[in-house]
């Protein structure tokens, strides 16, 4: 894998899922109790033993930067290669949508990296997947492009890439649905291809007008290359609404899949805080939830995702929810289907309820 | 190297062999402690919140789970440019080679080292205890009064003093005499095994003291009296706060237990971080029939059973029906369905299987070693 690059591209659509992504970009929600989305890409990429990554930064970067930093908890701070951040392309430059232009003023840089081929992933899904595979497959297929995808469970809301191929992958067409039915296959935006056929792919592409690489550099272009797609047979959930971030954080409730995406060979890394063992006091009550380290409860917790930090005091009773960093749930209060962003503050005997298809969302900082 | 005001060296070679079969594999300052650390990241943690960016661990007793745990020092943010932690284990000369023969001739040996980062102050840390401690007062205290050393005490309960090292002072802190496990004790002040020195006075004693052949060579016995002797400016520094040998099974249990009663006499969530290397692992998942109260666990467990009045470390599990209390478990161990862990301390590895019993009473732990089925 000395021979492959990496290249996530943070560019997901933040408009069905903006209550928890107005101030960051979607790849840096968090997400299972400690995570950020990204973690699940980069972890992958490293994982597979790809040495240089670059990420190609979204327009509200700061929390991405303050995750990532030097790259260190993803052992990418590294003398020679390693992680690079790769700034979007500026407006005064280019008043083009889409995220072609961003590839396009970057080409120098992954021209110049030494690497053959090159695996672009987006930063949105939550997967562990070995990429050797990919390798492997691309190699064995013959393929110019690879990608990946996985089938659908269920019929699913939000803007999708749907593909269909031959029984031994290879592509017959490719495109863009508002929805998805159940068994569809959807595309990843996981694709491997040589780093000359991105580059031929991203310049031909921008420079006849393009604005955005899946419909411009690799929809339109399907015909022209010889492309393949592989399937993931693993968990995959795409977070690109706020319910499908609520139905994903409570499917890591299942043990099977919790043990799948974080307990097998494959780390998934991510920023490192030091936080202590989870301090159950003595009228705690917790069934069936995920609790990460540094979080004092004192109350009730059932069906819920908690992530560091938070606090819950005596008689407060937390269902079917989800509580970011440092939230405090305080001394009685009732909460039901409710997402928490960061340093929330739900005050003593408060109750909010939202529904199971529709979570109430209180916003980071907020104190209620 | 870049010169260095304080250098801290932490004596981490002790076998700890009053914990029996925890320290079978493993030396004392490697043995894990309140769900996530090892006694080593006490020290280790105080150096780096002290603003002591260099460090020497002095190794001997099976050292090589320890050095591996402490790798480059990142985790305690000690790998610093020109600086950061420095594995020191027994090394061959010339003419042969020597073990650490004790605490003052283990620091003797590592003289050159001491004199390549040219430090003004040399701290001597044992790995040994579990406290917090912020040395920059100390070494503040120790330039203020200009004394040639000073050393850490901390007041122990009056029937117990028998046991220490007893510090006797003036009533500014000054040391005008050190016993050995006193049986009248005339203070209860004990030393906590934390010396500054200035480094040219360490020099000379430690050079001094090699050349004595009927020397035991430890700080306590031999150089702080010697020191004394010689009307040497010595001054005590007092520490309020919590400090704990662990170095029984009664006792590292019991320091277990202190951090999970209601009103923790020693709070680990405070702006004094520990630090300890961490494995990449997800929040623990407590499972639909558990119930988890009075307990500290760690990241990657998964808890089907009870947990009570416990602390569970990483990845380990505890199946259906189980039950856990008064009890310490130790990374990646399973606890069976429907097995019991009552006043015990079960270490890394081990399988306690369905509906096993392992039963302890207060004052006499049941211990598990390392690796163990029962």
């Amino acid at each position: 894998m000395k021979r492959v690059m990496g290249l996530i591209n943070l560019n997901e659509d933040r408009g069905a899922i903006r209550n928890l992504a107005d101030f960051r970009a979607v790849e840096s929600i968090p997400f299972a109790g400690r995570y950020r989305l990204i973690d699940f890409a980069l972890s992958g990429i490293v994982n597979a033993g790809i040495l240089n990554v670059g990420v190609m930064l979204p327009d509200k970067e700061r929390s991405i930067l303050d995750h990532l930093r030097s790259g260190k908890d993803w052992d990418l701070a590294r003398r020679h290669d390693g992680l690079y951040y790769l700034p979007s392309a500026k407006v005064e430059k280019e008043a083009r949508q889409g995220d072609l232009k961003n590839f396009y003023f970057n080409l120098d840089y992954i021209h110049n990296c030494k690497q053959k081929f090159i695996l672009l992933t987006s930063g949105s899904f939550v997967y562990n997947m070995d990429f050797k595979e990919v390798l492997a497959f691309h190699e064995q297929k013959g393929a110019d492009i690879t990608m990946v995808y996985y089938t659908a469970r269920e019929a699913a809301l939000g803007k999708d890439i749907v593909i269909k191929c031959t029984a031994d992958g290879r592509v017959t067409d490719i495109s863009e649905r508002p929805e998805t039915k159940d068994n569809a296959k959807v595309c990843m935006s996981v694709f491997f291809m040589e780093k000359s056929v991105f580059e031929n792919l991203v310049t031909t592409a921008y420079e006849r007008g393009g604005q955005d690489f899946m419909m411009d550099g690799i929809i339109k272009k399907a015909e022209q290359y010889n492309m393949y797609a592989m399937e993931h047979k693993g968990y995959v959930s795409h977070i690109d609404t706020e319910l499908a971030y609520y139905r994903a954080n409570m499917d890591i409730l299942r043990p099977e899949i919790w043990e799948e995406l974080f307990l097998g060979d494959r780390s998934i890394y991510t920023k490192v805080l030091d936080g202590v063992p989870v301090q159950y006091k003595k009228d705690s009550v917790v069934k069936n939830s995920l609790i990460a380290n540094g979080c004092i409860i004192e109350g009730e917790v059932e069906n819920s995702v908690l992530f560091r930090g938070v606090k819950v005091g005596k008689g407060a009773k937390i269902k079917n929810s989800i509580i970011m960093q440092k939230s405090v749930i305080e001394d009685g209060a009732l909460i039901e289907n409710v997402i928490c962003d960061k340093n929330a503050v739900i005050t003593k005997d408060k109750w909010l309820k939202g529904a199971q298809k529709y979570p109430l969302i209180i916003e980071k900082n907020m104190t209620i | 190297m870049r010169k260095t005001e304080c250098l801290a060296m932490i004596l981490a070679g002790g076998q700890g062999s009053r914990l029996g079969a925890l320290t079978k594999k493993i030396a004392k300052p490697a043995v894990p402690f309140g769900g996530k650390y090892r006694i080593i990241d006490f020290p280790l943690s105080n150096c780096a919140n002290s603003g002591i960016g260099k460090v020497g661990v002095l190794t001997q007793y099976k050292p090589l789970e320890l050095h591996n745990y402490l790798g480059t020092g990142s985790a305690w943010d000690l790998d610093r440019k020109g600086g950061g932690v420095f594995i020191l284990p027994p090394y061959a000369r010339e003419k042969g080679a020597d073990w650490y023969r004790g605490t003052a001739d283990a620091i003797y040996q590592n003289i050159n080292f001491v004199d390549i980062t040219e430090p003004d102050y040399v701290l001597i840390l044992s790995g040994d205890h579990i406290y917090t401690m912020d040395y920059s007062l100390m070494l503040d205290a120790h330039k203020k009064n200009h004394a040639d050393a000073t050393i850490g005490v901390f007041e122990v309960p009056w029937d117990e003093a028998p046991r220490f090292g007893i510090m006797n002072t003036d009533a500014n802190g000054k040391i005008e005499e050190f016993e050995e496990k006193p049986a009248n004790p005339k203070s209860n002040l004990a030393s906590m095994g934390i010396y500054i020195f200035s480094k040219d006075v360490l020099k000379k004693y430690l050079e001094e003291d090699a050349a004595n052949d009927n020397s035991s060579h430890d700080f306590g016995k031999d150089i702080i009296p010697k020191m004394l002797n010689d009307g040497l400016n010595l001054q005590s520094y007092a520490f309020e706060g919590y400090w704990k040998d662990v170095g029984t099974i009664e006792s590292l249990w019991q320091a277990n237990m202190d951090l999970i009663q209601d009103e923790p006499p020693f709070e680990l969530q405070g702006e004094w971080r520990i630090y300890s290397s961490n494995p990449s692992l997800p929040p623990q998942y407590i499972g639909p029939d558990a119930t988890v109260n009075k307990s500290m666990i760690n990241e990657g467990s998964m808890i089907l059973g009870e947990v009570s009045h416990s602390v569970v470390f990483s990845s380990v599990k505890v199946g259906k029906g189980a039950v856990v209390r008064n009890s310490v478990i130790l990374p990646g161990t399973v606890i069976e369905d429907g097995a019991v862990v009552d006043y015990a301390i079960i270490a890394h590895n081990c399988k306690i299987t369905a509906n096993a019993k392992v039963q302890g009473e207060p004052g006499a732990i049941s211990v598990v070693a390392e690796g163990e089925t029962v």
